[in-house]
């Protein structure tokens, strides 16, 4: 494919009015004609029961799906902390273009300046939206809005409830969406697994499901589709993400020809409970909130075998406060979850297993009270203490960093649109806005500003040349063959016969994908993942034991194809990793760092996004190369001291 | 702590909704106290299928006790021994050495079980889209700060909207009945001022879906008892006070028009 295939289309003039500007110059579609256009949305988290309920309230036909048994389970509901919005109530000097250089600061430089600023832009109205459905957001004694502060911001513009603002944000979505299937505006499907993507001519024209209940195959046509299938950290097996959360809708996506940008781009957590043993099946966040008021700390003696609460604050190493004056423990999530692997390796870290490093709240409980902790944090020291059978508000918390989100996916231009016209991407799944690196705060952010406020527009811009050009009809080969093609994928598990679980390939596979490509990769530890993976995914793929039918609810023969799709995955983030000779946000090359142990970007080679096509079966994706421009930000090396 | 556990493990085993269902008796030995619940089960799954045995069927996914898809029936208490703690959350030190553990799906009429442990929970999903929204259309929204919100209407929106529709409020019932969960979703809306356009059709609206589905509630409490999210009993008196408000507004509002 020649270069026009990444062209990102973004809108001419200064970057403040790009988006007003583009608004106005799409093609709009007739509210009478929207009725005649079916869009497919797959995934019902932030990103896709906004747009779902969106796109049905301007009019359009929509199909949604998702594999849960309800709509309200997507992931999104696990976020904890909160939504950034640029909205200035704290009078503290934030505005539009301040979130939108906090953003593309805290990617990095490695995001695109239009898409990021127009993030910005519409992140107030997310707010104004979210409030009028119900939300129930924190509010002082007045009534107005309340805020917190977040890592990589020295403004307070994040918007809470309590601790569940995933929840209360992904309710109100889901509630709009649920007036719109009342309404009979939308076709939920629940339980249907979407296991492939339909191309004819170039063009996206519907999906291939899996119903989850009886095992059928089917496929449905639309006009467009929307992916909203959230992120890939699963493919380290142990992660925050749901058990559930996976890659393959995208991935299918892929392999018919979108366009896979900066796979290697993953997000480690600082603050997770750290893992415990070999049967532990998830990792747990603690709100990277807790950092406002928690200090991070080990001992400064290798052997301090004191309890924690007993360690003078001069046997105390603050490694945060002591390395970055300024932002101290409110550095942004990379370089959190750097420093602890730093100190943890050097052997400094805490707890029976030596993982960890102290998260402690004794100080902010002396001076708030134990009521004042509790009313911002009660539920996450409930989770803590149910977890790990300790009480945070008398001993520190043990904290590790995890993985937790993934800023690659597929490239989309502006109109959030893949590289396969009528096919788009939004909220995680896209790669567009967090560059390198994602400053809290801004997931949920992202994924209703896609939702609500991007992709009603741009869709119009993509549907209205296409009036009156329905999709393939139903009994066109390219739906009946994509449809064998699945069943045939999903059956053969079931033939295999094989030796070990899924799980087991599952966790082999995250064990190399975490030790060389996780906080920290090197050419060494890559081009041995590259060389370990293929050889992982023959033996699963000869070697799978799954048993039961594909007739029926089967849970080990839906994960064999996740797993499945989890392997090529790894495989192009460690090409990815090893193509990037640079350190950026998530990605550390130990061969690229500042004598103090920073990352060292290298912009006059890598400054762009990094684009894979699939080229086929066991060869490297083709990489094209989106170059980035900078007019209105200076890149510079972040420093947080 | 640390340590590991025998149990011996009665687990409801069915096919699917129309298929008789019986209990397996499943031997567990040497589970980590520190394991969850479920991954105990998933100790257990590996296990089963290294005998050739298909895996148990359960419904899990965020496993941080907030997205509701968990919820069985452990020793006939929904989500098991420990107050406020969803099934993904409760931790194998709630149990001793050498207990037996009978492990059911959520029972009701209108929570068909799906397979083994999974049931259908649709039901709640139709009391939301009765009404169960503050219609605002994408857009529309004014300023969030030109509609003030007193924060103990806030406080107390939030106490009901942390309800995670899990459905244990219905298992744990002895009638069967959803009170707990539309109480919840009415207590968020219906105190807000955003929610007020709309609160007497919401409120009979979300209350006859109910009905149909769910049975009678005669205030017995168990469904507190069960909820990971400690829903107070005091939104159900809330759901009965405006549903009989209702009763009468509608019919007004109707005479007029």
């Amino acid at each position: 494919m020649n270069a026009a295939a990444l062209d990102a289309s973004v809108p001419e003039g200064p970057l403040a009015d790009k988006w007003d500007n583009h608004k106005f110059s799409l093609d709009l579609v007739n509210p009478n004609n929207k009725r005649r256009f079916e869009v497919i949305v797959v995934g019902t988290g932030l990103a896709g029961a906004s747009a779902a309920a969106s796109l049905a309230e301007l009019g359009y036909r929509v199909k949604a799906f998702t594999f849960h048994d309800s709509a309200r389970r997507a992931h999104s509901i696990a976020a904890q902390g909160g939504i950034n919005a640029a909205k200035n109530y704290r009078n503290d000097g934030d505005s539009v273009f301040r979130l939108f250089y906090d953003t593309i600061k805290g990617g990095d430089y490695r995001s695109r300046e239009a898409n990021v600023y127009r993030l910005a832009q519409v992140s107030a109205n997310i707010i104004d939206q979210c409030a009028a459905q119900g939300v129930p957001f924190a509010r002082e004694y007045g009534g107005l809005l309340a805020n917190r502060s977040f890592g990589g911001a020295q403004v307070s513009r994040t918007f809470y409830a309590r601790g569940q603002t995933g929840q209360q944000l992904l309710l109100g979505a889901y509630q709009a969406l649920a007036a719109q299937v009342a309404a009979g505006k939308v076709a939920l499907h629940t339980r249907s697994d979407v296991l492939d993507v339909v191309v004819k001519d170039g063009e996206a024209c519907g999906i291939v499901v899996r119903d989850l209940l009886t095992g059928e195959v089917r496929a449905h046509r639309g006009h467009a589709v929307v992916l909203a299938t959230g992120g890939y950290s699963n493919v380290y097996y142990l992660s925050t993400n749901a058990m559930n959360c996976n890659v393959t809708a995208a991935w299918r996506a892929y392999r018919r020809g979108a366009a896979f940008a900066n796979p290697c781009y993953t997000q480690i957590h600082p603050t997770c409970i750290p893992a415990g043993d070999e049967f532990q099946s998830k990792l747990t966040l603690m709100s990277e909130s807790l950092r406002n008021d928690g200090r991070i700390w080990v001992p400064r003696r290798m052997d301090d075998a004191r309890s924690p609460e007993t360690i003078g604050d001069a046997d105390r190493y603050y490694y945060l406060e002591e390395k970055y004056p300024s932002f101290g423990n409110l550095v942004p999530r990379d370089v959190a979850s750097r420093n602890a692997k730093t100190v943890v390796d050097s052997g400094m870290g805490v707890g029976p297993l030596r993982n960890g490093v102290y998260l402690d709240f004794a100080d902010v409980v002396a001076r708030d009270g134990e009521q004042a902790v509790r009313e911002k944090y009660g539920n996450l020291f409930d989770m803590y203490q149910r977890i790990t059978g300790e009480d945070p508000y008398r001993a520190p918390m043990r904290i590790y960093p995890a993985v937790h989100y993934t800023m690659g996916g597929l490239w989309v231009d502006y109109n959030l649109m893949t590289t396969i016209p009528g096919l788009f991407a939004v909220g995680e799944c896209n790669f567009s806005d967090h560059g390198a690196n994602r400053l809290g705060a801004s997931a949920l952010m992202q994924g209703l500003a896609d939702g609500y406020f991007v992709l009603p527009y741009t869709i119009g811009g993509y549907l209205a040349p296409r009036l009156g050009r329905p999709p393939p009809p139903a009994d066109d080969p390219v739906f009946s063959e994509a449809v064998a093609a699945v069943a045939d994928r999903t059956r053969r598990w079931l033939a295999v016969g094989g030796t070990r679980s899924v799980d087991h390939y599952h966790r082999e596979l995250g064990r190399i994908v975490w030790d060389h490509c996780g906080m920290a990769r090197s050419r060494a530890g890559l081009e041995k993942a590259l060389s370990e993976i293929p050889a992982l995914r023959e033996e699963f793929r000869a070697d799978a034991k799954v048993l039961g039918t594909a007739d029926g609810v089967n849970q080990a023969l839906e994960k064999a194809n996740r797993v499945d799709d989890f392997m090529e995955l790894a495989e192009l983030m460690a090409q990815d990793a090893l193509h990037r000779e640079e350190s950026c946000g998530g990605h550390f090359r130990t061969e690229h760092q500042t004598p103090e142990g920073e990352a060292l970007r290298d912009d006059d080679n890598f400054a762009y996004a990094a684009a894979y096509f699939w080229p086929g079966p066991d060869r490297p994706g083709r990489l094209e190369r989106e170059p980035l421009e900078f007019e209105s930000v200076t890149p510079t090396r972040r420093s947080y001291k | 702590m640390s340590g590991t556990l025998d149990l011996r493990l009665r687990i409801w085993r069915q096919d699917g909704p129309g298929a008789p269902g019986a209990f397996q008796d499943v031997e567990a030995r040497g589970i980590p106290a520190d394991a969850s619940f479920l991954e105990m089960l998933d100790i257990v799954n590996e296990r089963l299928l290294d005998e050739g045995i298909e895996p148990v069927t359960f419904a899990h996914d965020c496993r941080e006790g907030i997205c509701g898809t968990c919820g069985v029936m452990i020793n006939g208490r929904a989500h098991g021994p420990e107050r406020a703690t969803a099934t993904c959350q409760l931790h194998m030190r709630s149990f001793a050495d050498g207990d037996e553990i009978v492990v059911e799906p959520f029972r009701a009429a209108s929570f068909p079980v799906v397979k083994d442990l999974m049931v259908d929970r649709q039901a709640f999903d139709r009391i939301i889209e009765a009404g169960g929204y503050i219609s605002a259309p994408t857009g529309s929204a004014p300023d969030a700060n030109e509609t003030p919100v007193p924060k103990e209407a806030a406080d107390f929106a939030m106490d009901a909207a942390a309800c995670i529709g899990c459905g244990a409020c219905v298992a744990a019932c002895p009638n069967s009945a959803a009170q707990l969960f539309t109480a919840a979703k009415l207590g968020h809306l219906n105190v807000l001022p955003q929610g007020q356009p709309e609160r007497w059709r919401r409120t009979e609206a979300l209350v006859e879906t109910m009905e149909e589905f769910f049975g009678s509630c005669t205030n017995h409490g168990e469904c507190r008892e069960a909820c990971p999210k400690e829903i107070s009993l005091d939104f159900i008196a809330l759901l009965n006070r405006d549903y009989l408000k209702a009763k009468v507004k509608n019919r007004r509002l109707a005479a007029r028009a």
